[in-house]
């Protein structure tokens, strides 16, 4: 069973969305990690770039494929988790504890319109 | 027990061969004194000094650890590990054909050219196509090709805006990669429930941005795409070309032809279908062929026919120039003339029968104890997904794989196509026999009721070959690429 947390917010991607006054925080489920299985590299998104919603942003390769990361909401990259790049295993370990990155001036809109815990467990069960 | 590397037995100044003094002038050295500093090698490379019998020793027992076709069933999804018949390599290995150089004069080799030739004629009547280039060295190199003609035909019209190149999701991985290297924007295109490629989705993204559409038929879940005339039909009408990934041919050789299905471009594996050895990791050989319409933009020189033999052709305004040194791998195209020479057009069909029958029995009898979540009209292969195993005892398709090496196997593919979770990709091939198939299920059988009742002992597989399991993040993480 994944473990999903209440006080986030999911996409149907697998990421997930934390607010915390003027950032939002981004990683990915649980559901995700377990099916990449071991992660060995994380791509960082670059500091000062634009994304709208569902556009490609980074990647996470795992010992089984390469997978894209769909940034979830529009905004400007703040921060990248730089304690990913050696140590990429700390998403397996706890999700989402260890974000990918923070965007900052992001949409609102877009974050209302993502799931909350209970709708994307749903979303799972549909799959 | 671990072979240790070569290095490891290296002792100061130990030799196998001594040769005589060199009494020419050293006219290299000169040569490197023009390269900048940087790339000039201080030391001398630190190579293994060992006697000639340590690295016979080395190279026979490493020899004794390795499984190929020769050794036992191979059933890698997609790579159709056919067996490669030694009437091959003992043509392959005749004086007239290995004692040649590539810059020798054509009228001196005018048999290998003719075997150029003939095999560029076959492979034209095989795949439905015009004519082709054989200078490709592997299946990834002739996609390359291909779309790199599929830019050029373009660039030659002037159409300048199409930038995308579509790619179903349960393409070959080389597929985008062949696109971003010739500079293409890559757009994925869903799959349907049957596990085709979805119609509707696929011409809602055929703008007039499009330059190529990427197919491989059947696909990787070994399903034929039933409506590939209506794809082809789609793609022409946008104004785009439609690109055959030459990958799943052993299925519908002659049977089929891409060309009739309205391919415009294709690329070849010999070292697949044609049953020329993948010894290694090469050489491989991937021909690329086409339609009319991109005939003009082939690598040069082209070979032809004219009065007083073969000749290679270099008078090709449009072409795209040369892609390999040389004209490729010539061994390769030896072996592959030979197995169709061998074969003829009905053994060629019976091969692809074979394929077809030894896959879908293979389905048939695993069925009760695997799920196959795309069984509509299986081909040459099948996907396998042990999700169901995952979830209840905890045995991943890593698993699976593993323990089939211990029953003698060559894992199948995993984790590919990314659309099935927890895939094994199975090809048995046309070399198997009824009784090395049965054996094969028995042994999948065995793995599957282990799964249940000891799961345990499937993780710690493989426990026959030298080293168990390899801590896979470690090797990724901490790459040590030399000694």
């Amino acid at each position: 069973m994944s473990r999903i947390l209440d006080t986030l917010r999911y996409s149907k991607d697998h990421e997930w969305v934390r607010i915390e006054g003027e950032k939002a925080y981004v990683g990915i489920t649980d559901y995700a990690q377990d099916e990449l299985g071991e992660i060995v590299f994380v791509e960082l998104p670059p500091i000062g770039e634009r994304y709208k919603k569902d556009e490609e942003i980074s990647s996470v390769e795992s010992v089984k494929a390469a997978s894209p990361i769909i940034n979830p909401i529009e905004g400007v990259v703040l921060e990248a988790n730089e304690d990913l790049d050696g140590s990429p295993e700390l998403i397996n370990e706890d999700c989402y504890a260890n974000h990918l990155y923070v965007l900052g001036s992001f949409s609102q809109e877009d974050y209302d319109s993502m799931m909350d815990g209970n709708e994307y467990k749903t979303y799972l069960a549909s799959l | 027990m671990i072979e240790p590397l070569l290095i490891d037995k290296s002792k100061k100044g130990r030799l196998a061969y001594c040769y005589p003094p060199l009494d020419l002038p050293r006219s290299f050295d000169h040569e490197f004194e023009h390269l900048p500093s940087h790339l000039q090698r201080e030391g001398g490379a630190r190579l293994p000094e060992v006697s000639e019998l340590d690295v016979v020793r080395h190279f026979t027992r490493l020899s004794g650890m390795v499984h190929g076709v020769d050794n036992g069933m191979y059933p890698l999804g997609s790579c159709t590990m056919k067996y490669n018949p030694k009437l091959g390599e003992e043509i392959a290995q005749m004086a007239q054909f290995t004692q040649i150089h590539p810059l020798q004069d054509t009228s001196t080799v005018q048999g290998c050219l003719s075997v150029m030739y003939n095999l560029l004629e076959d492979l034209s009547s095989i795949t439905g196509m015009s004519w082709g280039s054989l200078q490709p060295c592997a299946g990834s190199h002739g996609e390359y090709t291909g779309l790199k003609l599929i830019r050029s035909y373009f660039l030659k019209r002037g159409d300048l805006n199409r930038t995308k190149v579509l790619i179903p999701v349960s393409a070959h991985g080389t597929n985008p990669a062949s696109a971003a290297v010739n500079g293409f924007d890559v757009v994925e295109v869903a799959s349907n429930r049957k596990g085709l490629v979805d119609l509707d989705g696929l011409k809602s993204r055929l703008t007039d941005e499009v330059a190529a559409l990427m197919l491989t038929n059947p696909n990787t879940l070994g399903l034929f795409e039933e409506d590939i005339l209506k794809i082809s039909e789609a793609v022409h009408e946008a104004g785009a070309l439609l690109y055959y990934d030459g990958a799943n041919l052993n299925a519908i050789m002659g049977k089929a032809r891409p060309g009739d299905m309205g391919f415009d471009v294709l690329h070849l594996n010999l070292h697949k279908t044609f049953s020329t050895p993948h010894g290694g990791g090469g050489p491989g050989s991937g021909p690329v062929m086409v339609n009319d319409l991109l005939r003009p933009f082939l690598p040069k020189p082209d070979i032809v026919l004219r009065e007083g033999g073969y000749a290679f052709d270099w008078d090709q305004a449009d072409s795209i120039g040369k892609v390999s040194m040389f004209w490729g791998n010539f061994l390769v195209f030896l072996r592959a003339y030979v197995y169709i020479l061998r074969m003829g057009s009905e053994g060629l069909r019976a091969a692809a029968n074979h394929a077809v029958l030894n896959a879908n029995y293979l389905a048939k009898k695993l069925k009760p104890y695997y799920e196959i979540p795309y069984t509509g009209g299986i081909m040459h292969e099948f996907v396998i997904s042990v999700k169901n195993y995952k979830e209840q005892y905890g045995v991943t398709a890593e698993d699976f794989a593993k323990a089939l090496i211990d029953e003698g196997y060559h894992p199948p593919t995993v984790y590919f196509p990314l659309i099935v979770d927890e895939a094994l990709m199975i090809e048995p091939t046309e070399s198997e026999s009824l009784e090395n198939l049965d054996a094969f299920i028995d042994a999948m059988i065995r793995i599957a009721k282990r799964a249940k009742s000891d799961p345990g002992s499937l993780k710690k597989a493989p426990i026959s070959t030298p080293v168990g399991r390899l801590d896979q993040v470690k090797a990724v993480k901490e790459a040590r690429v030399r000694y």
